[in-house]
């Protein structure tokens, strides 16, 4: 035999007035790489086959074969191939058929230009813009939704209210308080270590307690709702929207915004000055006890201190928890809204919902801050 | 490997969930390069038995031997192994959301066969077209995705590794009369050519007469008969009788007949 040198190649060709083409080895997906570094396209155009040196082929190999004759020269030999079960033949011809009509790859992505970095300010511009009027109309539409359900107590959703208020609220008590209580008491050492140096250590009383009241109680308390519960109302509603549950209510003809938002929205509204309040308590508590075991401020006497704070003080702070509980509350539901289709959806909308609702409520306690000032408040 | 020639050997499977028991002692034999299909009512567990077989579901008790090992008493390793000749279709496709089509059916080729990622397109290509998905699905999310099409780019990822065994968990359900049929073609070429043993959870008659081998029929928390389809349809048992001779077992039947005297 002329070919007996050959025999190794997986692919051989013989050259006599009828090429043949001789197929060897295993074609399957194993080997695919290195087969595919190894054979070549034939020189010759074959006329017969003979695949009876084949030990296994699978749709990774036939791929090969077919990509480097052609689907239309595999046809022509497949009834004539020798040594080729109807099996094999089978999968060739299916594979060959298939790669007739295969989707082409994906071009690659153009490379990155200049005018690109300004495209893209002026889309994420125009992006936020149109974030900002959706949520206006969704703050627009949720309050009008409230307006009209609010004269009609058959209307009131108080069960899943206080559900929610139960697990945004109640469930988060132990962390909001523990949370601004070791504030607290880094807010009455940080004090305690400046205000010594003048002989001023009792002001640290009065340090903590004012920023507590005023700010950090109401702030600590909000930035753990926006990340805590923002982020689920999200996840809950983007969950419920994937799997087609809003589309459900809408064509019952029940308003999504009145079944899903506004228990929210009201459970958040109520539930967040109370918290606030605990955590202005907390925080007092943790600044006492620092006050305690390191100034030597009696408890007695700390209360004293405390009690000589104008209540304003308190209702100052406590007035911009009702704000920031529906910024939180909407910004969650309607992150929820826009989520679409798959769960990776769901996941960039959750981040955008935690990141959006804190920014705006240390923005708003920015403002607020400006604004008590300027009032002399 | 183990030279048996049954690939899923399942016996006393058991399966409870709290109070609720769906399998008490099931027995399921399935040979090497049979079409089995699995009907049964709903909530007869079809899907708790298929995710039992692949080692999804840990049972409550009993055996399960894929090519003869058992999956839950592997090392992870030769678990790994084992899984990579197993291919699953679920039942609403559970295409990776975060990637394209395409990516989806090349990640098996990149991750397990070490290919390189211009090779990997190259063959999740010839996947896609062989399970008949159009051209400009490719780039698509599975997102912008229908049904059917959903369907068969979930099938290209499960044939991606040439599997020894494949899971079918309502393949049809959900494509239009032609690509059904087509599907079931498909499913038979890809049968003869490898070998193919195919699990297949289903309710679609006329796939049970194209394509299925044989069938096996749960009912009352264990396999009550796995026959050929002609032995299976003349079982006589309330249910059976009821699912293979209504109104659409009797098309299907038909169908079948006037379709083998042409």
């Amino acid at each position: 035999m002329q070919y007996h040198q050959r025999m190794e190649s997986p692919l051989s060709i013989d050259d006599n007035a009828q090429p043949c083409l001789h197929l060897h080895g295993d074609w399957t997906l194993t080997h695919y790489a290195k087969l595919r570094r190894q054979v070549q396209r034939p020189a010759l155009r074959p006329i017969r086959m003979d695949a009876s040196g084949l030990t296994g082929i699978d749709t990774a190999g036939a791929t090969l074969l077919i990509n480097l004759l052609g689907s239309a020269q595999i046809r022509e030999l497949l009834p004539r191939a020798e040594g080729l079960s109807e099996e094999r033949r089978a999968l060739l011809l299916s594979v060959a058929d298939a790669m007739q009509h295969k989707p082409q790859p994906p071009e690659d992505i153009e490379p990155w230009r200049l005018t690109d970095m300004v495209e893209a300010t002026g889309r994420l511009t125009w992006i936020h813009l149109q974030h900002l009027l959706q949520f206006l109309d969704f703050l627009g539409m949720s309050l009008v939704t409230l307006f009209r359900v609010l004269p009609r107590p058959d209307r009131w959703r108080v069960t899943a209210t206080v559900a929610q208020m139960h697990q945004a609220g109640f469930n988060a008590l132990p962390i909001v308080a523990l949370l601004n209580f070791l504030v607290g008491a880094v807010v009455a050492f940080l004090g305690a270590t400046v205000l010594q140096q003048f002989g001023a250590d009792i002001y640290t009383v009065d340090l903590v307690a004012y920023a507590f009241m005023r700010e950090l109680g109401v702030l600590l308390a909000a930035i753990l709702l926006a990340g805590r519960t923002a982020s689920a109302f999200t996840a809950q509603i983007g969950s419920m929207k994937v799997n087609e549950e809003l589309d459900a209510l809408r064509v019952q003809g029940l308003d999504p915004v009145e079944l899903l938002v506004l228990p929210r929205l009201l459970a958040m509204v109520i539930t967040l000055p109370l918290l606030a309040f605990v955590a202005v308590l907390s925080g007092m508590t943790g600044g006492a006890m620092v006050a305690l075991l390191s100034l030597d401020i009696s408890v007695t006497q700390f209360i004293g201190i405390v009690h000589d704070i104008p209540v304003q003080h308190l209702l100052l702070g406590l007035a911009k928890a009702p704000v920031f509980a529906l910024m939180i509350a909407l910004i969650g539901c309607l992150e929820g809204f826009k989520v679409s289709g798959s769960a990776r959806s769901v996941g960039d909308h959750t981040t955008a919902a935690v990141v959006q609702s804190i920014f705006v409520v240390i923005v708003l306690d920015a403002v607020a801050a400006l604004f008590y000032m300027e009032m002399g408040w | 490997m183990v030279s048996t020639d049954t690939v899923i050997r399942v016996r006393g499977l058991c399966n409870r969930f709290g109070e609720h028991v769906v399998h008490e002692h099931l027995d399921l034999d399935v040979q090497r390069g049979e079409i089995m299909g699995v009907v049964g009512g709903s909530g007869t567990g079809k899907s708790v038995l298929l995710r039992s077989i692949v080692g999804l579901l840990r049972p409550s008790a009993g055996e399960i031997r894929l090519l003869g090992e058992d999956l839950l008493s592997l090392d992870s390793g030769d678990r790994q192994a084992l899984e990579r000749r197993v291919g699953v279709l679920f039942q609403q496709g559970a295409l990776f959301s975060s990637l394209t089509v395409l990516e989806n059916v090349a990640l098996p080729l990149i991750e397990h066969a070490g290919l390189s990622r211009e090779e990997a397109n190259e063959l999740a290509c010839v996947r896609l077209a062989l399970t008949g998905l159009a051209d400009h699905a490719a780039g698509l999310y599975p997102a912008d995705l229908s049904g059917g099409m959903i369907k068969r780019a979930a099938l290209a990822r499960a044939l991606v590794l040439d599997p020894d065994i494949l899971f079918l968990d309502e393949p049809t359900a959900g494509l239009d009369p032609i690509g059904a049929a087509a599907f079931d073609q498909l499913l038979l070429t890809l049968r003869n050519a490898f070998g193919l043993t195919v699990f297949l959870v289903t309710h679609d008659l006329d796939t049970l007469y194209t394509a299925c081998d044989r069938v096996a029929v749960l009912s009352r928390k264990k396999v009550l008969v796995n026959d050929t389809l002609t032995a299976v349809a003349a079982t006589d048992d309330e249910w059976i009788q009821r699912y293979f001779h209504g109104p659409r077992g009797r098309a299907a039947m038909a169908e079948r007949r006037s379709g083998r005297t042409d």
